[in-house]
């Protein structure tokens, strides 16, 4: 069977030649040397492929079900979660103090690449539960984080994110869950929820011993009113099973039915409707994290992270579409190569069209993973360095949105080259499209991300972040000159500037004008943030011995990027340049 | 009782092999490496015993480069409490191997040696066998069961058309088949711990072996192409044709 998860010697290549996981290591200190790293990254493949892979196809045909309130979801998964539990793969990321091996954020991500190839689905339980679990761990009391973050570092509880509503999603400020304060105790001011939260993934299951819930809600004032904007939105921890061990009053309404994704349950959550009495009386119990109307500021701290695992779930989607593009075009028999004497069919990897779809996933799924890698190294410089923090925040919308995007596209890409068999469920192909058809919704969709970019990160750039890119961009472009790839060089530094020059426009617009055209600079700055990175990493390849396959292949791809994707801007761009209103111009009923 | 434990570092058993263009052996460069899949039973086998409290110290060793350090490193992160590297960038033959393990054996006076039955790279079959003749101890090969019981191992052997019971007199060699168990992955935290294992650095030299190959390999080459099947009408066609085959 063709390895179709993440190549390892693709990793090693990123991590070590390219984004110096030793020096990394070295300079935190790290009790983890390469040899270590190397037989954490070869377990994570072996066993995303072992237990994690069967579960691709089995959790998309048979969906949870929901039965007398309870949602059931496949024993497989449990099974299969259990194990990754017991290897230390949810605890890897945490400090030792709470159970873990204080993994570097860029070498646990590259493990959970391998499981997120294998089964978004099923990745989906530990990639919220640890993420919950850090929001805990960095907002919560002593007892908050004994009581609810540590079983799930363990993996025996797993946790979810209660934020969308079914009138609220992009707006959160349109959040109408109410907290009413229902006194105290050792886990600190308790509350009593009434409210509904939609898509709620992870919302129910029988696959671990409790569900804790991260829900925002609003705590009304003295006359009972609710603030209609995010700064009354407070955080608080709502468990499924409270300590007392009473069932809290929350109830499943109903699972969403989803095009992909299928195996992570998704749920309409009830809270305080009164199914569940406990402590004498309707409400769901919950505990406020932090201050008073700190939810939002809080929750988005972690949003970073959930971001980039979006980012990166999408990018080992995308890559591992690639993977089956190549592996099929390969085997595939179909027409005889443009000139071939032999009119006998042969491989249709030899048709330039074929050649064309492979190359463009290779660029998109690739590149993507470099990108989200790329960031999970700032992750870990970001607390010490204020330079890397603020680029972090100023590539996390691009982080979140390119490999969505264009992993998507891969997939596409992935289905055409397998001909008629795409279309089928008998391959992978269809279902990694389907699966990746998420990523560009939620965590803020691509043109909430859009407006986050050019709003927040470029127009509200208090910490010079763009001028640091600036500076690494033109740094790359600088190193090709003189090269065999000096020509991609002046392509860098030729869009780079319609960039620079696009910034300096979108600062000077009123804010109004800016927002119009975001979607297309994000799509542009993505593109070129990507090229910057493709001959970046071109370059450590120039002398590539021609037999290191994987290494000699860099400059192609970067060279392909170069001609058939950068030029792609032009359209993206050109509305910005010009200052186009045309799409506000438009009458709705044009529309 | 102590159990030694042999592990190889051969190629990944996902890797296609490929033989290299000069006929002279399967291409190794850039290819991923991991412990032969027999060894991994064996060490888990090792394992079991040591948590039954059957074993009371578990030695790894390896015969090879310096990188099968990596593969002691796998064996200790499972469980293996210290390992031994016999370094050699030679190719080294099953007889050299056991040469070898029994001179190790000989220092180490193991109540059991667990070898997997053979290695997936040369499929050779040999080396467990070799030791029990070089050390004069009772084998027992193709393990799908092993017990022990006082001074002695009962081991179900694997065999055509069934399974055949042995009981062995410790020391004894024991050698491991597919079915014998399913090995455990090593845990991120046991990771971290087999660092600080014990492992040392031998060579062939230190146990006096001379290592050099007994055998000349004259050529390696790809097995030939599967041809393509053809469809029969009936079963009167279908035996007509393997007659002609000449296959019956
Ligand atoms: C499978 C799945 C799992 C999910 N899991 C969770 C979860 O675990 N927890 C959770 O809290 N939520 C979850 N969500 C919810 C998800 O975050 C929301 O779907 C997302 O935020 C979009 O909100 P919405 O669906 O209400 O779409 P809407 O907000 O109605 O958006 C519809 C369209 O309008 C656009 N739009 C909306 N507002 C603006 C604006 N101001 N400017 C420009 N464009 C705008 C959007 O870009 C989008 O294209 C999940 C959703 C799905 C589908
Ligand atoms: C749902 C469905 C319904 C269908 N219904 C019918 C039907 O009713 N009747 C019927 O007869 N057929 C039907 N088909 C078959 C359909 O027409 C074929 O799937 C289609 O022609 C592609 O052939 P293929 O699937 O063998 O892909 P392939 O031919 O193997 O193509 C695979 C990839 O290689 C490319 N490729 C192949 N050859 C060349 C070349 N020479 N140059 C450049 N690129 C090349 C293709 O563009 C494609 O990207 C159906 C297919 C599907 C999926």
């Amino acid at each position: 069977m063709n390895d179709i998860l993440i190549n390892p010697d693709e990793l090693s290549f990123l991590l070590w030649d390219w984004l110096r996981l030793d020096d990394l290591l070295a300079s935190e200190g790290s009790d983890i040397d390469r040899e270590a790293a190397e037989a954490i990254l070869d377990l994570s493949h072996k066993v995303a492929t072992d237990t994690f892979l069967p579960l691709f196809k089995l959790s998309d045909n048979r969906e949870p079900y929901l039965e007398n309130g309870q949602v059931h979801a496949l024993p497989e998964i449990a099974h299969a979660l259990r194990g990754y539990a017991e290897l230390g793969l949810f605890s890897a990321g945490f400090s030792e103090e709470l159970g873990g091996l204080g993994l570097p954020s860029l070498l646990s991500s590259a493990s959970f690449a391998q499981f997120l190839a294998a089964s978004l689905a099923v990745s989906a339980y530990p990639m919220l539960t640890t993420a919950n679990a850090r929001l805990i761990v960095t907002f919560g009391s002593e007892a908050q984080v004994d009581t609810f973050a540590r079983p799930q570092i363990a993996g025996e509880w797993f946790g979810t994110m209660c934020l969308s509503e079914p009138q609220a999603g992009s707006n959160l400020a349109d959040v109408a869950t109410r907290a009413m304060p229902d006194g105290e105790d050792e886990w600190g001011a308790r509350y009593r929820l009434h409210g509904n939260k939609m898509w709620i993934s992870g919302g129910d299951h029988d696959l671990s011993g409790n569900i804790v819930h991260l829900v925002l809600a609003k705590i009304p004032d003295e006359t009972g009113q609710i603030g209609q904007d995010t700064r009354g939105i407070s955080l608080f921890i709502v468990p499924k099973v409270l300590p007392s061990g009473e069932r809290n009053d929350i109830a499943v309404a109903g699972l969403n039915h989803k095009l992909g994704y299928r195996g992570t349950t998704n749920c309409l959550l009830n809270m305080g409707e009164g199914a569940e009495q406990p402590d004498g009386r309707a409400g769901a119990l919950g505990w406020l994290v932090g201050a008073p109307g700190q939810g939002l500021p809080q929750m988005f701290q972690m949003m970073n992270e959930a971001r980039l695992n979006v980012g990166l779930g999408a990018a080992a989607m995308g890559y591992r579409g690639y993977r089956h593009a190549l592996h099929y075009s390969q085997e595939r028999l179909q027409g005889s190569a443009p000139g071939a004497a032999d009119k006998r069919s042969g491989p249709i990897i030899r048709h330039p069209d074929v050649r064309d779809m492979v190359m463009a996933a290779k660029c998109y799924g690739e590149g993507a993973l470099a990108l989200v890698l790329y960031c999970a190294r700032l992750v870990d410089t970001a607390e010490q360095d204020e330079a890397d923090d603020a680029l972090l925040s100023l590539l996390t919308p691009v982080a979140k949105t390119w490999p969505s995007e264009w992993g998507l596209a891969a997939d596409d890409l992935a289905i055409q080259v397998h001909g008629g068999y795409g279309y089928t469920r008998d391959f992978d192909v269809e279902q990694l499209w389907r699966d990746n058809r998420l990523n560009p919704i939620h965590e803020g969709t691509t043109g909430i991300q859009a407006l986050d970019l050019v709003g927040r990160k470029i127009r509200r750039d208090t910490a010079g972040a763009f001028d640091m890119l600036d500076e690494r961009v033109r740094a790359v472009a600088a190193r090709a000159a003189g090269t065999a790839l000096a020509d991609l060089g002046q392509g860098l530094n030729a869009a780079w500037g319609r960039i620079v020059t696009v910034v300096a426009q979108l600062r000077g617009m009123d804010s109004v004008a800016a927002a119009t055209n975001a979607t297309g600079f994000l799509r542009a700055f993505g593109h070129v943030v990507v090229g910057w990175q493709w001959l970046d990493r071109a370059l450590l390849c120039l002398d590539a011995d021609p037999a290191d396959a994987l290494r000699a292949g860099k400059p192609w791809a970067c060279r392909y990027f170069f001609e058939r994707e950068i030029p792609k801007i032009d359209a993206w761009l050109r509305p910005v340049e010009t200052g186009s209103q045309l799409l506000m111009e438009i009458p709705e009923n044009a529309l | 009782m102590k159990i030694l434990v042999p592990v190889k570092r051969v190629i990944d058993y996902n890797v296609k092999p490929r033989v290299k263009a000069d006929g002279t052996g399967v291409d190794l460069a850039n290819v991923k490496m991991s412990m032969n899949p027999f060894d991994e039973i064996a060490v888990e086998e090792a394992i079991r015993l040591k948590e039954k409290g059957v074993a009371t110290e578990i030695v790894a060793v390896s015969v090879g480069p310096a990188k099968a350090q990596e593969t002691l490193r796998t064996a200790l992160a499972m469980g293996a409490d210290r390992a031994i590297l016999v370094q050699t960038d030679d190719e080294v033959e099953p007889l050299a191997v056991a040469k070898i393990l029994k001179a190790i054996a000989d220092e180490e006076t193991p109540g059991l040696v667990i070898l997997g039955k053979q290695a997936i790279d040369d499929d050779s079959n040999q080396t467990g066998q070799m030791l029990a003749a070089l050390t004069g101890r009772p084998q027992g090969t193709f393990a799908s069961e092993v017990t022990v019981d006082g001074d002695s191992v009962t081991v179900k052997r694997e065999v055509d058309g069934g399974l055949e019971t042995v009981k062995l007199t410790m020391p004894a060699i024991v050698t491991t088949d597919l079915r014998l168990n399913e090995p455990r992955y090593a845990s991120l935290p046991n990771i971290m711990k087999a660092k600080s294992k014990p492992l040392a650095n031998k060579t062939p030299a230190d146990y006096g072996v001379d290592i050099a190959p007994r055998l000349k390999t004259l050529k390696v080459s790809e097995p030939p192409v599967r041809q393509a099947g053809v469809k029969v009408p009936d079963v009167d066609t279908l035996v007509a044709k393997i007659k002609e085959l000449g296959i019956a």
